[in-house]
């Protein structure tokens, strides 16, 4: 039986750059802003990296391929640096090598590093992108937006919801982020917006408005990682530590059998369970402090609260529109302003939502600080409802 | 006996308003005013190759057992492909066998009629049942009697021994350089003579030899032809042959244009399939097009007539019609209209061959894998199943999903990508018995469908890599229609 990642790995900094329209800033640029502040917060020098993991989703916009974009653009002196790529996931998909290359003692302290320059394509949304030779012989052109909302649909069907009442709890869980997002500096979006203005926008893809849509951003984000021994021996107090660091994966059964309704992502559900047991978290409503998911889409949001547990199957509408996951809630979700609002460049979002949990348990969130979290749950999907890579990491004060 | 033993149609599901395109274009050519009805026109993603498939599907029925076909004769004055058997794209929608003839026929009017006797000629030779396919769906020029008179269609007949519905006694064919319109190859629109020209010395002196010939080879007298079809958009042109060739006046056939407008070369056979459908039995049919001479041909129906049903049926489909008002958006679908496309619309459509070839026959005749084992059923067709904990390998056979009732999961339809159709409609497709493929949906409104709608499978283009001049085909989904009262 495997031992599990609880409390071997501490942080020992992190950074983040603004994120938003940088029409300013490269992604070296923007890799250099969130090294910066991730090395000055950690208090190491360069030599001190033993090993880099690198994310970066869209290579063909972005930075190109493989390690050396980081290496150059962050001047690393010749330490390994491999490239990740999970989809939107990659961010913690770097994290978990980070973290396990420590744990695996193969290096005291580990970069992970994550960025993604979306806004150098001309046009508004995602990037397009192709996807090998077959796929796109019998496969719709498929844009994010509507693959996620055929959650909405399914989501209305299985559970009998008014097409009416899920638009407004999706409505609110934008509005909840807008709000929470309003208190973020480095967030894309920085702005309250009322639920008539998220109902009435146009839309993108039935039912999805404008304002269910995340942020198209740039940005990077980076975290140190070491041991919690060597964390202390460089001065660190009040350490955050990893808990739990699951992934999990389709292969296939929700995309092609008749078994799965469409209105979950199977591989949440997977990914949140064995990140509760690795954590040894039993009652997660009552454990875990605060969360921050992959609220790429609003639907998104709202069923990730029934796969992490948060809320009872078909119970979310009721929980969201009670305010349960607002700032002032039972278990605030996206308290930053999540992909909603903070951002999404896609490479960078697992690391940036570590980024809110470590300074909330820190007590560094500044306006937005929650009141003494202890355990944070971070939730980062990519692909689609019905292929996708899923994880599912929580993090909490050392001991906790 | 020789003759017809099936038969079926397709008429596309929008119909382009007259009055629409003549107001749209009143300021220029005023005298298209008082033109009345509609003309069928294609949506976006089809073409003579997919409406021929659609036609052949309402002719073969859903049956799992094909092989009887044995070939494909395919006339279309648009096919897509010049060099690239269409009538093989065809086949291999059909799920035909690998071993059958298929040829691509055109270059006049009168190619599907010349399809009908070559296709007889191979029965009668002991080839087996042959499939005659024939679709037009051709271009006009903006403010046109054409763009007005024309429309898009396709037509099947299946030519054998087997329960002749209609047996063919005859054929009289004239093959003359008699050039009343014509397009270069590589051009997309017919150029004209005068009308006048074109009925006193085309039609008028050269269909009704055809016609006698026919009659004469069928043993036919003119007074005994229960009905006369001779499709010509020039007003009363029917009615005008079948007094030059003795024929009683009852006996023309309405051709359908007030609906669906002249589809040109299939149009012929398409008004054959829709008299078919309640035709009486002991009824001697003539029909005839013009084109670069004439042709005729004879049949009487059996006993037997009644015993037949396509799938739909040329009344279902005019039935199940939709009226497009929309002038640009005809043009555009024509591709006679340049729209901004914004970037999106930039996408790189390169169709990699080998892998179409690797795949043919899930791209071309959805056929999934079903596991011999376990049943579950899978798209694309794999090596390994999934079966949850138990993956099962090299299980799979072939399993056609074409014809399996089906129903929407999960759906959305969205405004972000560039589509010629917008919105862009996929979704989650649960076949019954199994299978499930996340698809484009097609001809479809916004709010008409939700989860648990009904659907059923047509074949359409995929994508057109513009860049190449390359069309790649799949299946997508569309609302299972029933005709309108």
């Amino acid at each position: 039986m495997a031992q599990g990642i609880k409390d071997k790995v501490a942080i020992l900094g992190m950074g983040c750059s603004k994120f938003g329209e940088r029409w300013d800033a490269s992604p070296e640029d923007l890799m250099v802003e969130a090294y910066n502040e991730a090395m000055a917060d950690a208090g190491i020098a360069p030599e001190q990296l033993g090993a880099a993991w690198y994310s970066t989703h869209m290579d063909d916009v972005g930075t190109g391929r493989g390690g050396t974009p980081m290496g150059i653009a962050l001047r690393l002196p010749n330490i390994g640096i491999t490239r990740v790529e999970n989809f939107c996931a990659g961010g913690s998909e770097a994290v978990r090598a980070a973290a396990y290359a420590v744990a695996a003692g193969a290096c005291d302290i580990a970069l992970a590093l994550g960025v993604e320059k979306l806004k150098d394509t001309g046009y508004g949304g995602l990037p397009m992108t192709t996807v090998g030779t077959y796929i796109p012989q019998w496969y719709p052109n498929a844009v994010a937006p509507a693959n996620f909302a055929q959650l909405a649909s399914a989501y209305r069907s299985r559970h009998g919801v008014d097409a009416a009442l899920l638009k407004r709890a999706i409505a609110h869980v934008s509005v909840k982020s807008h709000a929470n997002g309003a208190k973020n500096p480095k967030a894309h979006f920085q702005k309250a917006v009322s639920e008539e203005t998220v109902l009435k926008a146009p839309i993108i893809a039935e039912p999805l408005g404008l304002f269910d849509c995340a942020g198209v951003s740039d940005g990077a984000a980076a975290v140190i990682v070491t041991t919690p021994e060597i964390a202390r021996s460089l001065g660190k107090r009040d350490l955050v530590t990893f808990k739990a660091l699951q992934v999990a994966v389709s292969n296939g059964w929700e995309l092609q059998s008749n078994e799965w309704d469409g209105s979950y992502v199977h591989t949440a559900r997977i990914a949140a369970q064995r990140a509760y047991a690795e954590a040894g978290i039993t009652k997660p409503r009552e454990q875990i402090s605060m969360t921050e998911v992959h609220d790429c889409f609003s639907i998104t949001e709202l069923v990730t609260m029934e796969d992490l547990g948060l809320s009872d199957v078909g119970g979310a509408v009721k929980d969201v529109l009670d305010g349960v996951f607002d700032a002032d809630g039972k278990i605030p979700c996206q308290i930053d302003g999540g992909l909603k609002c903070f951002g999404h460049p896609i490479g960078a979002s697992g690391i940036r939502m570590l980024y809110e949990m470590y300074l909330q348990l820190q007590g560094r969130a500044g306006p937005r600080q929650l009141s003494s979290p202890t355990m944070g749950l971070t939730h980062n999907l990519g692909g689609q409802p019905s292929q996708n890579v899923c994880s599912v990491s929580i993090v909490g004060l050392e001991g906790a | 006996m020789i003759g017809i033993t099936g038969f079926g149609g397709y008429v596309p599901r929008l119909r382009l308003s007259r009055q629409a395109v003549a107001q749209a274009n009143a300021w220029y050519a005023p005298h298209f005013a008082a033109r009345k009805g509609t003309r069928s026109m294609v949506n976006w993603d089809e073409d003579s190759i997919t409406m021929a498939v659609a036609a052949a599907r309402d002719c073969l029925g859903a049956g799992e057992d094909r092989r009887h076909v044995r070939s494909v004769l395919l006339a279309s004055g648009t096919l897509p492909f010049a060099e690239r058997l269409n009538a093989g794209v065809v086949a291999g929608a059909l799920t035909l066998d690998d071993d059958i003839d298929a040829i691509d026929l055109g270059g006049s009017q009168r190619a599907a009629l010349s399809a009908v006797t070559q296709a007889v000629a191979r029965v009668r030779a002991g080839g087996g049942d042959v499939l005659v396919l024939a679709a037009e769906a051709r271009k006009t020029l903006a403010a046109s009697a054409q763009e007005l008179e024309y429309g898009d269609a396709a037509a099947a007949l299946l030519i054998g021994q087997d329960k002749v519905l209609a047996e063919f006694l005859g054929a009289g064919t004239l093959s003359v350089d008699f050039v009343d319109h014509f397009r270069a190859a590589g051009e997309d629109i017919d150029y004209h003579w005068e009308e006048r020209w074109v009925r006193d010395e085309g039609i008028s002196k050269l269909v009704p030899r055809a016609v006698a010939d026919a009659l004469q080879q069928a043993g036919v007298a003119p007074a005994e032809v229960d009905h006369l079809i001779f499709p010509s958009s020039f007003a009363k042109m029917d009615a005008q042959l079948a007094k030059a060739c003795g024929i009683r006046a009852e006996a023309v056939v309405d051709p359908l244009f007030a609906q669906i407008g002249d589809s040109g070369l299939p149009h012929a056979l398409l008004v054959l399939a829709h008299l078919l459908e309640r035709a009486e039995p002991g009824k001697v049919i003539v029909l005839a097009q013009f084109g670069s001479g004439a042709q005729a041909l004879v049949f009487r129906t059996t006993d037997a007539v009644g015993s037949f049903r396509p799938s739909r049926g040329v009344h279902e489909w005019i039935a199940r019609g939709a009226e497009e008002r929309s002038y640009t958006k005809f043009l555009a679908f024509k591709g006679q209209l340049q729209l901004e496309r914004g970037m999106r619309g930039e996408q790189d459509k390169k169709t990699a061959l080998s892998t179409a070839w690797r795949h043919r026959t899930a791209l071309l005749g959805l056929v999934a894998g079903r596991c011999e084992v376990t049943g579950s059923v899978h798209f694309p067709p794999s090596r390994l199943s999934y079966d949850q904990g138990k993956p099962l390998q090299d299980t799979q056979r072939p399993y056609k999903l074409a014809d399996r009732p089906a129903k929407i999961l999960s759906w959305s339809a969205e405004y972000l990508s560039y589509h010629p159709a917008p919105p862009h409609h996929y979704g989650q497709i649960d076949f019954e018995g199994g299978g499930r493929i996340l698809m484009d949906f097609t001809d479809l409104d916004v709010g008409e469908v939700d989860a648990g709608s009904a659907m059923e499978m047509v074949f359409r283009i995929k994508d057109v890599d513009e860049r190449r001049q390359f069309t790649r085909y799949f299946w997508k989904a569309t609302p299972v229609r029933g005709a309108k009262a």
